[in-house]
This record gives C-alpha cells, sequence and structure tokens, in this order.
C-alpha cells in the first residue's frame, strides 16, 4: 500500500494549487452553469422589464400595482422564493431562473421606471413639438434618456444574480454553489473558497463590463448615477 | 391536460402541513423555529446597528470615508450569502452553534446601515449646518440636533433594507446548518416532501413581509419630517 500523498488536498488547506489542477473540469463546468443562469435570468426580467415599466409609466394607474408586487416579490428571501416555486417547476434549473427572474425583475422596473420619470418634460414636449408621435418618442427620446438609470439598474441586478444562483444549490442547479454545498458537506475548504472567490470574480466581471456597455451606449453622460 | 391538479394538490397538502398541530410543537416545531428567527433577527439588527450607526454618524458628519461607506454596498452585495456562511462554518467560529450565522448576518447587515446613514448625514444641506455653527454650536451638538435627526429618514430606510437583508440571510443560514425557519425548508427538501417545502416558504415569506409591513406602518405613523425619501441603495 502506498503512502497517502501529503499535499495540500491531503492537509485540506483554504489555498490550494492541487485542487485547482485536479478538479479543473468540475470547476469550468459549474462556472459556465453559473454564467448560463445568471445570463439567462437576467436576459429574460429585461425583456419583461421594459414593458412593464413603460406601461407604470404611460398609465399612472397601473404604476402603483406593479411597484406594490415587485415590492412585495422582492421582501421574499430567496430560499422561499425557490421553494415556493417548487411545485411549478419540480428540481430544474427553470425553478432557479424563474426565481431570479422575479428578483432582477423588480431591481429592473424600479430603476427603468425611475429613469423614465426623469426625462424632463421640456424635453418631452419638444419632441411632440417637432411633431413625434408617442412611438418615436418613447423609443428615440424616453428610452435612451433612461438608459443610464436602466443600466445601473441592470447591473445591481446581475450582480445580484450571480450571488443568488449559489441559493440554487438546493434543487442541485446553484453553479458554483453547487461546489460550496458539496464542500460544506465534506468540509472541502479549498473548494469552498475557491468557488465562493470565482463568484465573486464572476460579480465583478460583470459589472465592469456593463459599465463598458453602459459607456459605449451613452456617450453623452459620464455620469453614472443610480 | 390535468396541469392545474397536482399544483392545488400541493398547495392543499400545504396547508395540511402548516394546520397540523404537530408540526407547532417540539425542537423542529414552527413555534421554535419562529422564535429562532426572530431573536436572531433582532439581536442581529442590534448589532449591526450598534456597529455600523455610530461609524457612519461620525464619518458622515466629518465628511470623511465617503468612498468606503457608499461602496461597500456594493461589495455587500457581489458577496453571495451562502458562500459566507459555509466559509464562516469551516472556520473554528463554526464551532459555536449559531456563531456563523451571527456574524454572517452582521456582516450583510451593516452594509445597508452604513451607506444610507452615511448619505443620509452628507445628504444634509450644507447651508443648515453652517447656520447651525454659526449659532455657536458645537460640533458635537450639530451632529446630535441638526444632522442627526435631518439624516433619520435615510438612517431608517436603511434599517429597514437591513431588517429585511437580516430575515432573507436568516433564511439562507439553514443550508449551513443555523437555526430558524429556513430549517423547516430545508427538511422538507431532505425528505423529499414538498408540502413541508411549500409550508416552510410560505412562513419565512409572510415573517418577511410582516417585518417590512411593520416598518411601512412604522413609516407612516412617525411624524411628517422622519418620513423616508426612498431608500439609495
Amino acid at each position: 500500500m502506498t503512502a497517502p500523498p501529503d499535499d495540500c488536498l491531503a492537509r485540506n488547506e483554504w489555498i490550494c494549487g492541487e485542487y485547482l489542477s485536479t478538479r479543473r473540469q468540475i470547476i469550468v463546468d459549474a462556472v459556465l452553469q453559473h454564467l448560463e443562469l445568471t445570463a439567462l435570468s437576467v436576459l429574460i426580467a429585461l425583456v419583461i422589464a421594459v414593458p412593464l415599466a413603460v406601461a407604470a409609466r404611460r398609465w399612472a394607474l397601473a404604476a402603483g400595482p406593479v411597484l406594490a408586487l415587485t415590492t412585495i416579490l422582492y421582501t421574499i428571501p430567496s430560499l422561499a422564493m425557490f421553494s415556493l416555486l417548487l411545485p411549478v417547476y419540480g428540481l430544474s434549473a427553470s425553478l432557479v431562473v424563474a426565481g431570479l427572474v422575479l428578483y432582477s425583475l423588480t431591481l429592473l422596473v424600479r430603476n427603468i421606471l425611475a429613469g423614465l420619470r426623469a426625462v424632463p418634460e421640456d424635453t418631452r414636449q419638444a419632441a411632440r413639438g417637432m411633431g413625434y408621435g408617442p412611438i418615436r418618442l418613447l423609443l428615440t427620446v424616453e428610452l435612451p434618456l433612461a438608459l443610464p438609470a436602466a443600466m445601473a439598474g441592470l447591473r445591481i441586478a446581475t450582480v445580484s444574480a450571480v450571488s443568488l444562483v449559489t441559493v440554487g444549490a438546493i434543487v442541485g442547479f446553484g453553479g458554483l454553489g453547487n461546489l460550496i454545498y458539496t464542500g460544506m458537506n465534506t468540509y472541502f475548504k479549498a473548494q469552498v473558497l475557491t468557488a465562493s472567490v470565482l463568484c465573486v470574480v464572476i460579480a465583478v466581471l460583470a459589472d465592469v463590463l456593463l459599465l463598458g456597455v453602459q459607456r459605449v451606449l451613452t456617450p453623452w453622460t459620464r455620469a453614472v448615477r443610480s | 391536460m390535468d396541469e392545474g391538479g397536482p399544483l392545488v394538490n400541493t398547495i392543499g397538502d400545504a396547508w395540511k402541513w402548516l394546520t397540523d398541530a404537530a408540526h407547532w410543537a417540539g425542537d423542529d416545531g414552527i413555534w421554535h423555529r419562529l422564535t429562532q428567527h426572530l431573536v436572531l433577527t433582532v439581536v442581529c439588527l442590534v448589532l449591526s446597528c450598534l456597529i455600523a450607526l455610530p461609524v457612519a454618524l461620525v464619518l458622515g458628519h466629518l465628511g470623511k470615508g465617503g468612498a468606503l461607506a457608499v461602496n461597500i454596498s456594493n461589495v455587500g452585495r457581489a458577496v453571495p450569502t451562502f458562500a459566507v456562511l459555509v466559509l464562516l462554518l469551516l472556520t473554528p467560529i463554526g464551532q459555536w452553534g449559531e456563531g456563523p450565522t451571527v456574524v454572517a448576518l452582521v456582516l450583510f447587515a451593516v452594509p445597508p446601515l452604513l451607506t444610507n446613514a452615511y448619505v443620509g448625514m452628507r445628504g444634509v444641506d450644507r447651508s443648515v449646518v453652517q447656520a447651525a455653527r454659526g449659532m455657536g454650536m458645537t460640533g458635537r451638538q450639530v451632529l446630535w440636533r441638526v444632522e442627526l435627526p435631518l439624516a433619520m429618514p435615510l438612517i431608517l430606510s436603511g434599517v429597514r433594507i437591513a431588517a429585511v437583508q437580516l430575515v432573507a440571510t436568516a433564511t439562507i443560514a439553514a443550508l449551513a446548518g443555523g437555526g430558524g425557519l429556513g430549517r423547516i425548508i430545508t427538511a422538507g427538501f431532505n425528505l423529499a416532501s414538498t408540502p413541508q417545502v411549500v409550508a416552510g416558504a410560505v412562513l419565512v415569506a409572510v415573517f418577511a413581509l410582516v417585518v417590512e409591513g411593520i416598518f411601512e406602518i412604522g413609516e407612516r405613523l412617525a411624524p411628517g419630517r422622519a418620513r423616508g425619501r426612498g431608500p439609495t441603495v
């Protein structure tokens, strides 16, 4: 019988190069799942949020219920949200995506609505005076001017989603959260720390990427406001 | 074509689970978990306020450390709660029972408190502060009698955000072995009992909404001066 190897894995150290080299495929898969779940949720949320925010801006009656509903959704803790969706989606990736969509939706609707509301009345009237119809006004004046606030919302929603995906580990679809969960059960320090650090790195990279997109989309403003 | 059937059954079963007296008693019972959740939330909210508010008030009064106070919320958002809970569990703190939960809860409640209180303090009209100084108030008097009352709406909205955050974090703590209502959910997952999972989730959701509602009512009852301008985080 060979003696057990005396490397950092055997000693269960927090930082371990061996872990990175021997478990590379597992880590890559987890990161890919993490990115997939995050991107899908935020994109779906964005597609739903824009019309909701526009409707809430246009019809004052819609604003109250939309804001109240999103506040209620946002108040429900993530673990409970995933659990409430269990009868609908079962133990699936759709469950995690659906839960994350509901959270991202809240952040996006609030921010897009705030951006639309902040469009100066003068600007709107000037556009109308130039003969802009409601659709053209929305697409070429209001939405572009709401873009900085909307992008701020998108950044917050994305960073939050990256962090919340980990809770999806409860149903087995948590990206890096899965590694943290199994690492916890097996007391595997290197795995937990590596996965946690990767989560934060993904969040920061996504934030920086979106900030870059925002700069490109809104060259007329350098001020970032939320 | 009976897609609604299983869903309705699950809701019915969850209701049965909730109304079964046996599930309310004992160490794993709802009452015990509810009490744990409440105690964790309140104790950690008080602890976080004791840590964050003095720092924020002093920094805001002096106008220093703004970048830290504002960015700490962004950092807090990027760090997964679950990761911090598990990391703490694997450190020596993990030996102290609810230690990891308490530390994680405080860590996640401090950023919104700090940011909102700081922004509130800095948002006080400078001419008001100068008028107070012109009247001969000392720095301490300006802080307590001018800046603090005017910053109160934002400080309170920070407390509200922190409270809701605490309820959510305490729920996730169950994944890492902490107490509280989340345990009903995780136990449900372990037993593959969807009704129990849903029942636990309903309890957690109602708890969170009640906490939010208490702050909402508190804000409405507060004198007009203290009413929120809306949270910044």
